[in-house]
């Protein structure tokens, strides 16, 4: 098989704060295939999106890359200076962010904004750059490109916002692109054109997608490749289909258990009970284990991520092997 | 308070398991800022040095007896015939600066501190009247705090005395007409959020009367910001006073506070006898500084949206 | 818009003659004008004849009216000290406040803006402390003693700057400045710094907040997202969003400026309008009193009215910046 376009090895991104060490990522490896999308699950505060600035190079102080390595077509970008990290940056890897109100620039145009863009990683003439940004505003279907390159951010939509910030991220057919919950704000239909137009052209450029969100359904539409997250580490990760079918870890069988729509009509809602732990001070041995239905003696031990099917990875020392039976 | 401030800054952060009394963390928290322990240390100090003035200065700049002309304008540190030394040299009339800083210390902190106060009452007061009554009361109330915060300070406070004319009293009620507005709005703010908790509707319920209920329950829950308020305009008074004195429409000249000491100083200046005006504006500057580092540190540890 | 429009001025208005009430009484009912306006070797036949012309023997309420009739005439009384129309007078000096007014405001956002910035961009170098620690300065420094400092270091000490006056001046639109010449320059650079002390604190730490603000934002994340240079994040996205507030912040002092000014022109002998109230104070010549409050109560106000006219119309914008759709 090619290089991977990406692979994160044993990455550990710490947060020094007074108050301690907050280990927000925690011993996180995964491999994202070239055109292959993988969608990084977990609640707010398991520490995805902070994966997700990792491997963008933005993690802001306090926090830092504790150790690791993010290889990103065989270059370590954990090792590399800020300025080579900068060249790559909205150039060979691209981020969309959660909230496209908040993600443009408000006192800029469009054009400014994109224009920027194209011009911070290629020399070419303010007319080149535009043109290329206006073709790009084509590509995610928003129409009469030319006026709304002279808008400002505030005249809008939500949708069309996030859009444009898609734009920006594809103006240079980047391999790589971070999605951090780019959907999550929008309204649902929008949000099912945006995935669809995501996947589009995910498939027609060969781009490598890591998606992140909470929301299992959109993963299930979407994800070749599913890594769940739960207090800063991966507890497991598997093929998309594999993984929603037959989970191994108890905290994804709750994950599946609490969407609504996979509920018999009438059934009360499954849930998981408690809540996140804070990742500062997290008691030794499993993290989920004042949560989990099936904890007993062993998992007072740190259990490790294992294989224990073909392609299926758990750090579980009592996985749902086998069994389609799921957490109550 | 002194000893407080010892015991506090020697443990560094405070550990969240041992039982404290909330004094005591506010106290703990007040310490983790070494500068502004500092300013209180500082300020306590000015405040002893301007309450014991008169037994320990060396000299009662305002007994005529105790002046030789003879020793006019003489340079810090040279000795004069009465026979002690002039640290800080003498001014015009041959008064010792030391003597004259530590007695203008005690006008300008007297103003400075009295004024805060009484327009603490009359603000506070005011404010919480606003708060509870509502409707037309507080219109008013607000509306004349809108227009008077609208101009500034100096100009309130120039207007008033152009009025009244030069005195202690006079100032003292400039200076509390200039302040009150921002005691009544700060009291006003927080206790429209208070008033709405279950424990005032509870009070209410009682069938309290309302003065018990506004002083008893309203606020006390409103004095953290009002102390940090206070801070800082007693800080704010003791400058103001000390412009206005220096303008010549402040203190009489028998009473003169720093200010006034700074502008008998002026002309003496031009001529390079700079220690006549140097030094009671160092002595000024210290006093303000310190009180500001005390109110920066107390607003940090009192608002509960900077809490960790 | 109009309705509003009508009700502030309205209001305005209201307030201007509820002013000139405080004003006229404050000033006049407390004390004898008698003391003042007639000299005490004059007998007492000459005594009345002069209360008698200036209306002194009637009723207060009677006074205020013929005041209130002169005002509206543009007629705010003659000076006992200069015998010259106290508007004249306060007219004559008020392009000095203006102009030191306005290089104060000047020097503030050229000196608190780069300071600030860089503050709030390494918040935690020594530098930022240290600028942080000056801008406390700038708020706790009473304004006048710094004018004393200034004036021993830079004209004693150093005899690098003259200490007091205006220097020469130059012609514009009929009026003198003294930023028209090399030794006005000399004369006003003291006093502007000394009365922009205070607002290069304010620009300081508004331009600190902001940036420390705007950094966390969202779009400032995705612009470093994008690859663009730090310079380009900081000059283009940082800097355009705090710029605004900011020079709108130090446009509102603009008020504020002018009133102290009473404090640096006395300082600094300038001959401004600030200078002269307290020279009539000091003299009590009501009439410049009287006029010089009026003047600035009715400047205060319609610097007022069009912040707040100036807000509303920004409003709709805002809102939908904030709420999108």
């Amino acid at each position: 098989m090619a290089e991977p376009t990406l692979e994160v090895r044993n990455l550990r991104t710490h947060f020094f704060t007074r108050a301690g060490v907050v280990k927000a990522v925690d011993d996180v490896s995964f491999t994202v295939e070239r055109g292959k999308v993988l969608g990084l699950v977990g609640e707010s505060g398991s520490g995805k999106s902070v994966t997700g600035f990792s491997i963008i190079g933005l993690v802001d102080p306090p926090g830092r890359i504790a150790g690791g390595q993010i290889l990103f077509k065989g270059r370590d970008l954990a090792r590399i200076s800020e300025e080579e990290m900068r060249s790559l940056r909205g150039n060979r890897i691209a981020m969309i962010f959660q909230d496209p109100m908040m993600t443009l620039n408000p006192v800029l145009r469009i054009d400014t904004q994109m224009i920027e863009t194209v011009q911070a990683h290629r020399k070419c003439s303010n007319e080149e750059a535009r043109q290329r940004a206006r073709d790009t505003l084509g590509m995610v279907g928003i129409p009469s490109p030319d006026e709304r390159l002279k808008s400002y951010p505030h005249q809008f939509s939500g949708g069309m916002r996030q859009r444009v910030a898609i734009a920006i991220a594809l103006l240079h057919e980047p391999e790589l692109i971070i999605a951090d919950e780019p959907t999550t704000a929008l309204d649902v239909t929008i949000q099912g054109q945006i995935l669809a137009e995501v996947q589009k052209l995910a498939a027609t450029t060969g781009t490598s997608l890591i998606w992140i969100t909470h929301d299992l359904s959109v993963v299930a539409g979407l994800a070749d490749d599913i890594a769940v997250m739960y207090a800063g580490r991966i507890v497991e990760k598997g093929a998309v289909s594999e993984v929603l079918d037959t989970p191994l870890h108890p905290y994804t069988a709750g994950l599946i258990g609490s969407v609504p729509s996979r509920n018999k009509r009438g059934e009360p809602l499954r849930q998981i009970p408690g809540m996140t732990p804070s990742l500062l001070n997290l008691p030794p041995g499993c993290a989920f284990r004042s949560r989990c239905p099936r904890a007993a003696e062993p998992c007072m031990a740190e259990p490790a991520m294992e294989q224990i099917l073909p392609g299926r990875e758990v750090r579980c020392f009592l996985p749902l092997t086998g069994t389609t039976e799921q957490a109550a | 308070m002194s000893d407080a401030t010892v015991n506090g800054a020697a443990p560094p952060a405070p550990r969240k398991d041992k039982v404290e009394t909330p004094f005591q963390r506010f106290v703990s928290e007040f310490a983790e800022s070494k500068i502004a322990v500092g300013g209180l240390i500082v300020f306590t100090a000015i405040a002893l040095v301007a309450i014991f003035a008169p037994w320990i200065a060396p000299q009662d700049p305002y007994d005529l007896a105790q002046l030789d002309i003879m020793d006019g304008r003489q340079e810090p540190g040279t000795t004069g015939g009465a026979g002690f030394t002039f640290w800080l040299g003498t001014d015009d009339q041959g008064r010792d600066m030391m003597s004259g800083i530590m007695y203008g210390l005690r006008i300008s902190l007297m103003v400075g501190a009295g004024s805060a106060l009484i327009a603490c009452v009359v603000g506070a007061s005011l404010g919480l009247l606003a708060a509870y009554a509502g409707k037309k009361t507080d219109t008013v109330i607000m509306r004349l705090v809108d227009l008077q915060l609208s101009f500034p300070s100096i100009l309130v406070a120039l207007m008033i005395l152009a009025f009244l004319g030069k005195g202690i009293m006079n100032v003292v009620i400039a200076l509390v007409i200039v302040e009150w507005a921002y005691y009544a709005r700060t009291v006003r703010g927080t206790a429209l959020v208070e008033r709405r908790r279950e424990y005032i509707e509870a009070a209410q319920c009682l069938a309290l009367p309302t003065y018990r209920i506004l002083f008893r329950h309203l606020l006390p829950n409103c004095l953290p910001p009002l102390i940090v308020v206070a801070t800082m305009q007693v800080a704010r008074a003791i400058a103001l006073e000390a412009t206005l004195s220096f303008l010549g429409l402040g203190v009489p000249i028998t009473e003169p506070s720093l200010g006034l000491l700074i502008a008998n100083g002026y002309e003496y200046m031009l001529s390079g006898k700079y220690w006549i005006s140097f030094y009671p504006g160092i002595a000024l500057l210290i006093t303000i500084v310190s009180i500001n580092l005390v109110g920066d540190q107390l607003r940090d540890v009192l608002n509960p949206r900077l809490k960790k | 818009m109009t309705v509003y429009l009508v009700r502030r001025l309205i209001q305005a208005l209201f307030v201007v003659l509820a002013m000139s009430v405080i004003v006229f009484v404050g000033v006049f009912a407390i004390g004898d004008p008698v003391e003042i306006l007639i000299s005490p070797d004059a007998d007492q036949i000459e005594r009345e004849r002069a209360v008698q012309a200036l209306g002194l023997d009637l009723p207060l309420w009677h006074q205020y009216l013929v005041f209130l009739g002169n005002a509206l005439q543009g007629d705010l009384g003659r000076s006992f000290v200069f015998n010259e129309p106290a508007l004249k007078l306060i007219l004559q000096r008020m392009p000095a406040t203006l102009e030191l007014a306005f290089g104060a405001m000047f020097l503030s956002i050229l000196i608190g803006l780069p300071l600030g910035l860089y503050a709030g961009l390494r918040p935690n170098a020594p530098a930022s402390k240290a600028i942080m620690a000056g801008s406390i300065l700038g708020f706790s420094l009473p304004t006048f003693w710094v004018g004393l400092m200034l004036i021993m270091v830079f004209a004693v000490q150093l005899g690098w700057l003259p200490s007091t006056g205006r220097g020469d001046t130059g012609a514009l639109f009929g009026l003198q400045w003294s930023f028209l010449t090399v030794d006005g320059l000399a004369h006003m650079a003291m006093p502007a710094l000394n009365l922009a002390l205070f607002k290069i604190s304010l620009v300081i730490r508004l331009t600190r907040a902001g940036v420390r603000e705007t950094m966390l934002m969202d779009y400032v994340k995705f612009a470093r997202a994008k690859g663009l240079s730090p310079a380009r994040v900081t000059f283009v996205h940082v800097f355009k969003n705090i710029l605004i507030p900011v020079v709108t912040v130090v446009g509102l002092e603009l008020g504020s400026t002018i009133a102290f000014s009473v404090v640096t022109e006395s300082v600094f002998a300038w001959p401004g309008m600030g200078k002269l109230i307290i020279d009539s104070i000091n003299v009590l010549d009501r009439p410049v009193i009287v006029a010089y409050l009026m003047i600035i109560v009715l400047m205060f106000i319609t610097i007022n009215l069009i912040v707040d006219l100036t807000y509303s119309m920004l409003d709709p914008r805002v809102r939908l910046e904030t709420k999108g759709t």
